[in-house]
C-alpha cells in the first residue's frame, strides 16, 4: 500500500490560486481512477479535478470556499502498490493530475465537467476492475428521508385505508389535499392528523404568517468573485458619477431603419453598436479614459485600441465579455461580436480570454434601465458608461412642447485619474455624436 | 288511516332497503320501511339465498354420484344417491324463512316500522301503501327508493309455461329431464350447473362468442372445461328465435346460421336484469334517468331533494352487497353525517363450479385506461391444499401499477375461491401495493397462499413455481 499526494493542479495560465467550490468526495472514500474529486474555480470558469488512480481518500487539504495556490497539496489518496504499475511501489507519490484542456466542456452553470469520452472510459475501467467496490463518485446520499409525493392522474382517487377516508370526511378534509407519506403515496392517519394540525393554518390565513427561518448561504464561486471585485472597486476607486440626458429620436429612427432594412445574416441593432462606435471617436479626443490604472504601481496603462467590456447578466451571476478592439470594427461587426459573447457568457462558455483585457465599461439594463443609475467602476479600468431606459418625454422647443425620445447616461469615472471637466466633455462628445448619429459616421 | 309522518321512508326491503333501514334505526331516525313481498327482496327469497342453497344440494349429490360411479382415486365407494328435490326445495326454504324473520327482528330491533303494501308516490313527499286493510298515506321528509331489478323477459319468449325465469327455476317441484338456458352470464351457469348434477340434460344458448363475456377468456375457461365435463352443451354466438308450436322445444339460430331444435321441459331465460321502474309512481317525480336507471350522485341522491335511490334501480354493477354498503351511506347522511361513495371496489363472484371472483380491475381495464401494469399469476396447480381438495384448476391473478407497485384488481378462478373476496377487497379498499401482500404471511396450507405468491410473482421473486 502506499499514498498518493494531489496538489492543485495548474488550471490555466498565469494563475497563481484557484477557491475550491466543491468536494465530490470525503475522507474514507473508495475512488476509481477519473473519478471526479473536486471542483475548483478560476476567474470565471469552473474546473474538475479528476483522480488519477484508484484508491481511498485519506485527506483534504482544504474547505470549501478556501483559495488554494497552484502546487498545493489537496488530497492524499491511500492507493494499492500491486505490479502492473510501474510508478506504483511503497515510496510517496506525488503527482498533480494533469487537466485536459481538450477533454473539458465548459457548461451552462460555469461548470466544466469531463468529456463523454473520459466517461466512457470510466465505463469501461468500471468494468474492468470488479473488486474493491468503491462508492460511486459523485451519487445523492443513499437515505431517502422524504418520499416525494406520488403524482395522482386527474382523477384518480387518494390511496387511503377506509378509516383513514371515513375521519377526512367527517372532518370536511377533501383527501385529494392531503400528502401521504405512506407507500404508494397512501395517506396515513398520521398524515391526515399532520394535515388537521398545521395544513390548513396558511389557508387561514395567507400570506400573514411570521416566517422565521434563516438560511445560510456560503458566498463561493462566481459570486464571491462579484463581491471581491466590487469591494476593491468601491473602496479603493472615489467614483464621480454625471448624467446627462440624451434626445435619442434620431438615433431610433435610424436604428429602425436599418432593422427593417438590413440583410437577413446580419444581427438585429440595439442602441449598444452606436454607443460603443460613439465611444471610439469620444475616445479619441479623450484617450486617458480608455485606460486601467494599477494603483499600486502608480501607473496609467493607456491603451490605443478600445476594449469595450459589456456588463452581462448570467444564470450565475454577473460577468463582463469583451468586444476587443471596437475601433477596428464597423456598426455590424460591434453587434455581431456583442451578440456572440452576450450568448456564450449566457450558456457559460465564454472563454477565459474572452472575459478580460477590458479598458471600458458599458452597462445596460435595457428596458429596465432606469433612469438613473451609479455604475460602478470595473476595477482596475477608470470609466463605466451605463445606459437608462428610452422614454418618451415632453421637450419644450422654443415654442411648444413636442414628444423626444430621451435617455439618461448614468457615467461614473475614477476621480483620481479623470477630473469633472474631462468626464463631463467625454459625456456631452458622447451626447452630441448620439443625437446626431451621422456624426458617428462621418471621418473627422 | 291514520296518515304516518316519519323522518326517513325507505320503499323497498331488499338488501339495500332493509341496511338503509336498520343503519337509519340506529342512528335514531324515525323510519318506515315499506315492503308488497317478503323482506330481503330478490336476494334472500328468489337470487343470492335460494340458489346457494341449490348449488349446494348439487354439488353434495353429484360428489355422492362420482364416488359411486366405481373406483375414485381418493378409495371411497358409495351407493347410487337418491334425490328427494322437493325435500331439497323444502330445507332451502326454511333456510329463507329463518332469514325473512331475521331481517324482520333485525327491522324491530332499530326500531323501523314495517308497512306491507305496494307503495305508489303522490308527490316528492308522500306516498301511498295498498296494504291490506286499506291505503295507508305515508309523509317523509326524507324518501329512498330501493325497488331492485326483475329478470328482463325476451320478447320472442315470454315467462309463462315451460318458459322460466330464475325466481321459478328455485321453486320447481322436481328436476326438468331436460333444460335449456337462454342466456350464459352467470345466474343461468349457476343454475344450469345445479340442474346438471342433478341429473337435468342441461343446453345453454349464449349470444356473444363466450359464456360469460364480462371476463376476460382465461378466467372463464375452467368453467367452460367444467361444463363439457358435466355434459353441459354450450351453444355460443346462438340466438333463441322461440318456442316451436307445440311449445316443448326451442328453434335456436346456430352461430353458423343454421336452425336448431332443442327439445326442452323448461326453458329457463337468464339474459339479464332490469330495473323496478313501474308500478310505484315514478311519474309522479320528475327524475333524472340514466337509461333505464334512475340517475344518482355520489351520495345516492336523485335530482330531487330529499329523495335518494339505491341498489339494482340504480344501476350496475346489480349486486347485494352494493346496495347495502349505499342503504348504509344514505342512512348516515340523512343523520347529517358527511358521506360519500368512495368505494374502491365492489367485489363479483360466481358461484359457477368452478368459482370466479374479482375485485378491481381486469387487466384489460387498466391497460385501456393507460396505466403499465404488472401481472402476477399463480396456477392452484401450485397450492397444496388445491391438490388435496381435488381442485387444482383456476389460479389467482393480480394487477398492479408498473411504478409503485399499487395493486389495480385481483381475480381469482378456483374451488372455493369466493371466500377469497374478503381478502382481495380488503387489499383494494387498504391501497395495498404488491409488496403488503406479498410480505403478509398467509397460512399454510390454504389457497389463500396463492394470493401471496402471485404477488410475489408481479413482484419477480415467486418461490413456488
Amino acid at each position: 500500500m502506499g499514498e498518493h499526494l494531489i496538489k492543485m493542479p495548474d488550471v490555466g495560465e498565469g494563475i497563481a490560486e484557484a477557491e475550491l467550490v466543491e468536494w465530490h468526495v470525503k475522507v474514507g472514500d473508495l475512488v476509481r481512477e477519473d473519478a471526479v474529486l473536486a471542483a475548483v474555480m478560476t476567474d470565471k470558469a469552473t474546473v474538475e479535478i479528476p483522480s488519477p488512480v484508484d484508491g481511498e481518500i485519506l485527506w483534504l487539504g482544504a474547505e470549501i470556499g478556501d483559495v488554494v495556490a497552484i502546487g498545493s497539496p489537496l488530497i492524499r489518496l491511500k492507493v494499492a502498490s500491486e505490479g502492473g504499475d510501474p510508478s506504483g511501489g511503497s515510496e510517496e507519490k506525488e503527482a498533480a493530475p494533469p487537466v485536459r484542456a481538450e477533454d473539458i466542456e465548459a457548461q451552462a452553470d460555469g461548470a466544466v465537467k469531463v468529456s463523454d469520452a473520459i466517461v466512457e472510459q470510466q465505463g469501461e475501467q468500471q468494468r474492468r476492475n470488479a473488486p474493491p467496490r468503491p462508492v460511486e463518485v459523485p451519487q445523492a446520499p443513499a437515505v431517502r428521508l422524504h418520499q416525494p409525493p406520488v403524482a395522482r392522474a386527474e382523477g384518480e382517487g387518494p390511496v387511503a385505508s377506509p378509516a383513514v377516508r371515513l375521519r377526512a370526511r367527517d372532518a370536511g378534509i377533501d383527501l385529494r389535499q392531503v400528502p401521504g407519506s405512506g407507500p404508494a403515496g397512501r395517506i396515513t392517519h398520521e398524515d391526515l392528523d399532520a394535515f388537521l394540525t398545521h395544513g390548513r393554518e396558511p389557508a387561514r390565513a395567507p400570506g400573514l404568517a411570521q416566517n422565521t427561518s434563516v438560511e445560510h448561504i456560503k458566498v463561493i464561486g462566481l459570486r464571491r468573485k462579484i463581491a471581491e471585485k466590487m469591494a476593491i472597486a468601491k473602496s479603493r476607486i472615489p467614483h464621480i458619477t454625471y448624467v446627462e440626458e440624451v434626445d435619442v429620436t434620431a438615433l431610433e429612427d435610424l436604428r429602425a431603419a436599418l432593422n427593417a432594412d438590413k440583410r437577413a445574416d446580419r444581427p438585429k441593432l440595439t442602441l449598444l453598436p452606436f454607443l460603443m462606435r460613439a465611444m471610439v471617436k469620444a475616445i479619441a479626443d479623450q484617450p486617458h479614459l480608455n485606460a486601467v490604472y494599477d494603483d499600486e504601481a502608480g501607473v496609467v496603462h493607456q491603451h490605443g485600441g478600445v476594449h469595450i467590456g459589456i456588463a452581462t447578466q448570467t444564470g450565475s451571476g454577473l460577468m463582463v465579455p469583451v468586444v476587443k478592439h471596437v475601433e477596428a470594427r464597423d456598426l455590424w461587426g460591434c453587434a455581431t461580436e456583442l451578440n456572440r459573447l452576450a450568448e456564450s457568457a449566457k450558456a457559460g462558455l465564454a472563454a477565459r480570454e474572452e472575459l478580460m483585457g477590458s479598458t471600458i465599461t458599458i452597462t445596460s439594463l435595457g428596458a429596465i434601465g432606469g433612469v438613473v443609475t451609479t455604475p460602478v467602476i470595473n476595477y482596475p479600468e477608470v470609466a463605466i458608461i451605463g445606459v437608462n431606459k428610452i422614454m418618451v418625454r415632453p421637450v419644450w422647443d422654443g415654442t411648444t412642447f413636442i414628444p423626444r425620445k430621451m435617455m439618461n447616461l448614468s457615467s461614473s469615472f475614477d476621480h483620481r485619474i479623470i477630473d469633472g471637466w474631462d468626464a463631463a466633455v467625454f459625456v456631452q462628445r458622447i451626447k452630441a455624436l448620439l443625437e446626431t448619429p451621422a456624426m458617428i459616421f462621418v471621418e473627422a | 288511516m291514520k296518515d304516518i309522518s316519519c323522518k326517513l321512508l325507505v320503499i323497498g326491503a331488499g338488501p339495500g332497503g332493509y341496511v338503509c333501514a336498520i343503519r337509519a334505526g340506529q342512528l335514531g331516525i324515525d323510519t318506515v320501511i315499506v315492503e308488497a313481498s317478503k323482506p330481503g327482496g330478490t336476494c334472500l327469497n328468489i337470487g343470492c339465498i335460494p340458489s346457494k342453497a341449490i348449488i349446494h344440494a348439487a354439488e353434495e349429490y353429484d360428489r355422492i354420484v362420482h364416488l359411486s360411479s366405481g373406483r375414485n382415486s381418493l378409495g371411497i365407494s358409495a351407493a347410487k344417491p337418491e334425490l328427494d328435490f322437493s325435500q331439497t326445495i323444502a330445507w332451502k326454504d326454511t333456510i329463507v324463512g329463518r332469514l325473512n324473520s331475521g331481517v324482520s327482528s333485525l327491522l324491530k330491533r332499530a326500531k323501523v316500522k314495517m308497512v306491507q303494501g305496494q307503495a305508489r308516490f303522490r308527490d316528492g313527499k308522500t306516498v301511498e301503501v295498498a296494504t291490506e286493510m286499506g291505503h295507508q298515506i305515508i309523509r317523509a321528509e326524507n324518501v329512498v327508493i330501493a325497488t331492485g331489478s326483475v329478470p328482463i323477459e325476451l320478447p320472442s319468449l315470454p315467462f309463462g309455461g315451460s318458459v322460466i325465469s330464475s325466481t321459478e327455476a328455485l321453486a320447481l317441484s322436481g328436476i326438468p329431464e331436460r333444460l335449456v338456458v337462454v342466456g350464459g352470464g352467470y345466474i343461468g351457469l349457476e343454475l344450469g350447473t345445479a340442474f346438471a348434477k342433478m341429473g337435468a340434460n342441461v343446453t345453454v344458448v349464449e349470444a356473444q362468442a363466450r359464456i360469460l363475456p364480462q371476463y376476460d377468456a382465461e378466467l372463464t375457461k375452467p368453467v367452460a372445461k367444467r361444463l363439457q365435463a358435466l355434459g353441459i352443451q354450450v351453444m355460443t354466438g346462438a340466438k333463441a328465435k322461440g318456442l316451436v308450436r307445440s311449445g316443448d322445444a326451442l328453434l335456436v339460430e346456430a352461430g353458423d346460421g343454421s336452425e336448431v331444435t332443442l327439445a326442452a321441459d323448461k326453458i329457463l331465460v337468464t339474459v339479464g336484469r332490469r330495473p323496478v321502474t313501474q308500478g310505484w309512481g315514478l311519474e309522479e317525480l320528475v327524475l333524472d334517468m340514466d337509461g333505464p336507471f334512475i340517475r344518482i350522485g355520489e351520495r345516492c341522491q336523485t335530482s330531487m331533494r330529499g329523495i335518494y335511490a339505491i341498489g339494482d334501480v340504480t344501476g350496475e354493477p346489480m349486486l347485494a352487497h352494493r346496495a347495502m354498503a349505499q342503504g348504509e351511506m344514505v342512512a348516515e347522511i340523512i343523520a347529517g353525517h358527511r358521506r360519500a361513495w368512495d368505494k374502491r371496489s365492489i367485489p363479483a363472484v360466481c358461484f359457477t363450479d368452478p368459482e370466479i371472483v374479482s375485485v378491481g380491475l381486469m387487466p384489460e381495464d387498466a391497460k385501456k385506461a393507460g396505466t403499465e401494469i404488472r401481472l402476477g399469476h399463480f396456477p392452484f396447480s401450485a397450492n397444496g391444499r388445491a391438490m388435496t381438495k381435488l381442485g387444482e384448476d383456476g389460479f389467482v391473478r393480480v394487477t398492479a401499477r408498473s411504478d409503485n407497485h399499487l395493486v389495480l384488481g385481483i381475480q381469482a378462478v378456483g374451488h372455493g375461491v369466493s371466500e377469497l373476496a374478503a381478502a382481495f377487497g380488503l387489499a383494494l379498499e387498504m391501497g395495498a401495493r404488491l409488496e403488503d401482500i406479498a410480505g403478509t404471511i398467509h397460512a399454510h396450507p390454504t389457497q389463500g397462499e396463492a394470493f401471496q405468491e402471485a404477488a410475489l410473482k408481479a413482484l419477480g421473486h415467486e418461490l413456488h413455481i
